[in-house]
């Protein structure tokens, strides 16, 4: 790759806090380093893989708003998390985590529950347990 | 906790680069007085790799590797110059990490931690994936704020301490539980044209003589055969998302362009002048041209994600590429195999 040819095609995918550094030749045949915004083909290889996401929160969110799952359910695809992976950062174990999906078992839930939950997700307790925020927030 | 009192400031440069490992093991060389650049460390520690595990799923899609283990890199580099590494863990004792890290900056001796990258808070939102095989390095603390020089981002960053905690205690495939390392002894005298000679030599081995098609220059014809196929063996969807998973690897993650191909030619063009190699330049410019045909590949896998292409044609296409590519590498590690020190 020459020096002049390092691509800066900027979706806003790296929000102006980090650019790539990447290796070119200069016009001498020397490598220099040089920084890029972002690079098309990889920048569509990135959206590929956040649109898969997306999907699988949405239709997380619209089961959650007919009733079908616990707001757990979203913040846990919103996490990009597994049942596995959530019990690892919670410390609760799946068969329970897969009881917690169920509306009605969520609600019962105590505090010190609800925290763990919270902390995993970075978020409070009543973010957590908040479904108006379902209805408009994507 | 005493020790969380005081603010260190250690004296340390930061220098930004591609990759994460590189980077950090370049900068504590540095700051231990010994100038290599990244490309120089990754040559050194033989980071140019290539696998393909199909049998072997991250988030339902196949492992593809344009580098080594994590770890490697920085491992080979210290046993090549002869540096020591003091190393930690603490599988089940957060406060303990965070009070080893605190002693050992306080002695002025900035750390190496691995992390994982999804609350990393300095990070762009789309960069944030569950990966845990990240290294920063705390070079100092203040006030409730660790300092960190983060290879791949520009100026050095900060966490809190809380921050600082979960992320070294990140969970999931290869979790850190609070992995730390510094350089311990540091040699007085280091033979920089027999390291290079052993990196040189450890790659084209590895690149062209492990016995299983999965690594190495088999491992790219591999990978080409299997996905002349994808279309028909996967369906349109996933097939364009085991593309994807290529294209990510070859350029998300630091790799300096092309899956680390531009780098190596960087770090062949160094070693030519340090062994006193012309033919070395050589090499380098051949492994221009294969990281040339890198970017061609992704170029094609790009208008597939974007389904402006004719699918079917369009696979044949990139696989013809890796094919050539795979050829072209075959002849540059077969050269490079015949290195001595001069």
């Amino acid at each position: 790759m020459k020096k002049k040819e390092v691509p800066q095609d900027d979706e806003g995918l790296q929000e102006g806090k980090l650019r790539d550094l990447c290796y070119a030749v200069d016009e001498d045949g020397n490598y220099v380093t040089v920084l890029s915004t972002g690079w098309a083909p990889k920048n569509a290889a990135m959206h590929q893989a956040w649109e898969e996401i997306h999907e699988k929160v949405e239709v997380t969110r619209q089961k959650v708003l007919v009733g079908e799952l616990s707001m757990l359910a979203y913040f846990m695809e919103k996490n990009i998390m597994d049942l596995k992976l959530l019990a690892q950062y919670t410390g609760i174990p799946k068969r329970k985590l897969k009881k917690h999906m169920n509306p009605r078992k969520f609600q019962a839930l105590d505090r010190e529950i609800l925290e763990k939950y919270a902390e995993a997700f970075t978020i409070t307790i009543e973010e957590l347990i908040d479904i108006t925020r379902l209805e408009k927030a994507k | 906790m005493s020790e969380r009192n005081n603010d260190i400031n250690i004296d340390f440069k930061h220098h930004h680069a591609a990759h994460c490992e590189n980077g950090v093991t370049s900068n504590l060389l540095k700051n231990h007085n010994i100038n290599l650049s990244e490309a120089m460390v990754f040559g050194i520690g033989s980071g140019i790799f290539f696998s393909y595990m199909p049998f072997i799923k991250l988030n339902g899609l196949p492992v593809i590797s344009f580098r080594p283990y994590p770890g490697m890199i920085f491992n080979r580099v210290c046993r090549r110059l002869g540096i020591m590494i003091q190393r930690y863990k603490f599988p089940k004792d957060p406060d303990k990490a965070m009070d080893t890290l605190d002693a050992t900056i306080a002695q002025g001796i900035p750390c190496g931690c691995l992390v994982g990258v999804f609350h990393l808070t300095y990070f762009p939102d789309p960069y944030r994936f569950h990966f845990n095989a990240h290294n920063i390095i705390v070079y100092g603390r203040q006030g409730d704020e660790y300092l960190i020089s983060d290879p791949i981002i520009e100026s050095p960053v900060r966490l809190t301490y809380k921050d600082l905690k979960r992320v070294r205690y990140a969970k999931g495939t290869f979790p850190p539980k609070g992995r730390m390392y510094y350089m311990a002894d540091i040699p007085e005298n280091y033979d920089l044209q027999k390291a290079i000679v052993s990196g040189i030599k450890k790659t084209s081995r590895e690149m062209l003589t492990i016995p299983i098609p999965l690594f190495g220059v088999k491992g790219i014809r591999y990978l080409a055969r299997r996905m002349k196929k994808w279309p028909q063996r996967l369906g349109d969807r996933k097939a364009s998302h085991y593309l994807g998973q290529v294209v990510r690897m070859l350029e998300e993650i630091g790799t300096g362009g092309a899956g680390f191909r531009f780098m190596y030619a960087a770090f062949l063009q160094e070693a030519a002048k340090e062994l006193k190699q012309d033919w070395l330049n050589d090499c380098s410019r051949q492994m221009t041209e294969a990281g040339d045909r890198w970017r061609e590949f992704a170029i094609i896998a790009g208008r597939i994600f974007k389904g402006r292409n004719d699918k079917d044609e369009s696979y044949l296409a990139a696989a013809e590429i890796l094919l050539d590519i795979a050829e072209r590498e075959e002849k540059i590690y077969r050269q490079l195999k015949k290195i001595k020190q001069s």
